[in-house]
């Protein structure tokens, strides 16, 4: 649900996916993908290929976007100065990963003024896990290590795809998540390690952020043609499942190491099989969620909306007489 | 309704729920320059992506918090999209060595066989 490719179940053929390509172009198309190719924003692409692209690198552009806001909340009240400063680095970051995303998908022919009008009014969707609020400053530090923990699995997944203008902003991306991770873990290290109130306030925030984490790779994905399709393009590069079990394989023991309760108590790693077992989490509060009933998604839209809104006239004045829209070259 | 929220400066703002503010017009977000970086002297500056900017000289500023926030710059290029020139992939071709350009090619100058055969004809007349 962050950048992840996602299969409609709509009950469409899932033959008509590529029924009227060029069947020529589409196996070379194919044949250059399964070569490790990159393809590029001028080569020939299948529709659903583009489609799917535009629709994932789009949503991953507003999750960026969006993302900075609880997280931006607290600049103004982080604990200290150069918390505040790390904190401003980050959620500067964050809105640049929007910035670098968001120039990705409009080489696929999606105009910017485009993708932010289907987030304003609610026809695009971006990662369910920034429509909650961050209550207090341990939930800023446990959004800043666990959520960005999700985000560079996902990420570094998804630099391995095939379309070369997503993968090239994600090894950008990527390099610059370690910062927010590292960052992250100290301000969480930092408060289980000190009073008991600190301790206390990061416990309950991991309470609070645990169900949306394990929401965070989406809901395992169905076998189909579809699914089967978009992994021999390089679209999806991995299932939510296996992403989900990375995250918990790399960090249920970091967090246990802190002496946190992490609050599933079917939450264990069987051995011999190397496979973490959970409570399957709730899929119809996702969904609830994602659909525009989560306890933030009103508040996340209008202050998106107002920022568009009351810097129209700021753009009006400077742009300059003879501009012209060409999306970008890659 | 004004949006209530944890954030005092978002409820300060009094934001309406549901309004049809911030919807965008063509040139909303401005016009596209694509960026060179050089990351030390005396290297060639690189193509690293693109920035949305009104003018060049803002273009330029943006380029800088975009793409030389951290780590090693030394200089800055921006150009307008709308200016730059581009062939096709389809045509790639243009590009590979067909046998008419050997001239250009180092190995295809072949001396050594030359020089062998004069060398042993010096050698059968002395
Ligand atoms: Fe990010
Ligand atoms: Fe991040």
């Amino acid at each position: 649900m962050y950048g992840n490719a996602y299969v409609e179940t709509d009950g469409k053929q899932v033959n008509s996916l590529v029924a009227d390509e060029d069947p020529v172009k589409l196996a070379e198309f194919e044949a250059r993908i399964a070569a490790g190719e990159k393809i590029e924003p001028m080569d020939w692409m299948p529709k659903e290929y583009r489609r799917q692209l535009i629709r994932m690198i789009e949503q991953h552009a507003h999750s960026e976007i969006i993302g900075a806001l609880p997280e931006g909340t607290w600049i103004t009240r982080a604990p200290g100065f150069r918390r505040k400063l790390a904190l401003m680095a980050k959620v500067q970051d964050e809105v640049g990963h929007g910035q670098l995303l968001y120039s990705a998908c409009e080489t696929l022919g999606k105009s910017r003024e485009d993708m932010i009008n289907d987030l304003i009014t609610g026809k695009s969707k971006y990662s369910n896990v920034f429509n909650y609020p961050a209550v207090t400053w341990a939930d800023s530090a446990v959004i800043a290590w666990l959520i960005d923990a999700g985000a560079i699995i996902n990420q570094l997944t998804n630099s391995k795809g095939s379309y070369g203008p997503y993968c090239r902003a994600l090894d950008r991306i990527c390099a610059e998540e370690s910062f927010h991770l590292k960052y992250g873990h100290d301000n969480v290290v930092f408060l289980a390690t000190g009073t008991p109130k600190q301790r206390q306030m990061v416990q309950e925030a991991l309470n609070r952020w645990w169900p949306p984490i394990m929401h965070f790779f989406g809901p395992s994905d169905k076998a189909s043609v579809h699914t089967e399709t978009l992994m021999r393009w390089k679209v999806k590069m991995a299932s939510n499942d296996d992403m989900r079990q990375q995250f918990l394989n790399m960090y249920v023991p970091k967090i246990w190491d802190l002496g946190l309760i992490i609050p599933d108590p079917l939450l264990k790693k069987d051995e011999t099989t190397g496979k973490w077992s959970y409570t399957e989490p709730d899929w119809e509060v996702f969904k609830q969620v994602i659909n525009g009933n989560g306890p933030c998604n009103k508040e996340r839209l209008a202050v998106r909306r107002m920022a568009e809104e009351k810097g129209r006239w700021v753009r009006r004045a400077i742009l300059g007489e003879n501009a012209r829209y060409v999306a970008p070259l890659s | 309704m004004s949006i209530q929220s944890l954030d005092p400066r978002v409820t300060r703002a009094h934001i309406e729920e549901n309004t049809q503010e911030g919807m965008q017009e063509p040139l909303d977000q401005l016009q596209t320059y694509e960026v060179f970086q050089q990351k030390k002297r005396g290297t060639h500056h690189q193509h690293v992506g693109s920035v949305h900017a009104p003018t060049a000289e803002l273009a330029i500023v943006f380029a800088k918090e975009q793409y030389a926030r951290r780590g090693v710059c030394v200089n800055l290029w921006v150009v307008k999209t709308s200016d730059i020139f581009i062939t096709e992939y389809e045509d790639e071709d243009i590009f590979s060595t067909t046998p008419d350009k050997y001239h250009r090619d180092p190995e295809s100058y072949k001396v050594m066989d030359r020089i062998k055969a004069y060398k042993e004809k010096q050698l059968q007349q002395s």
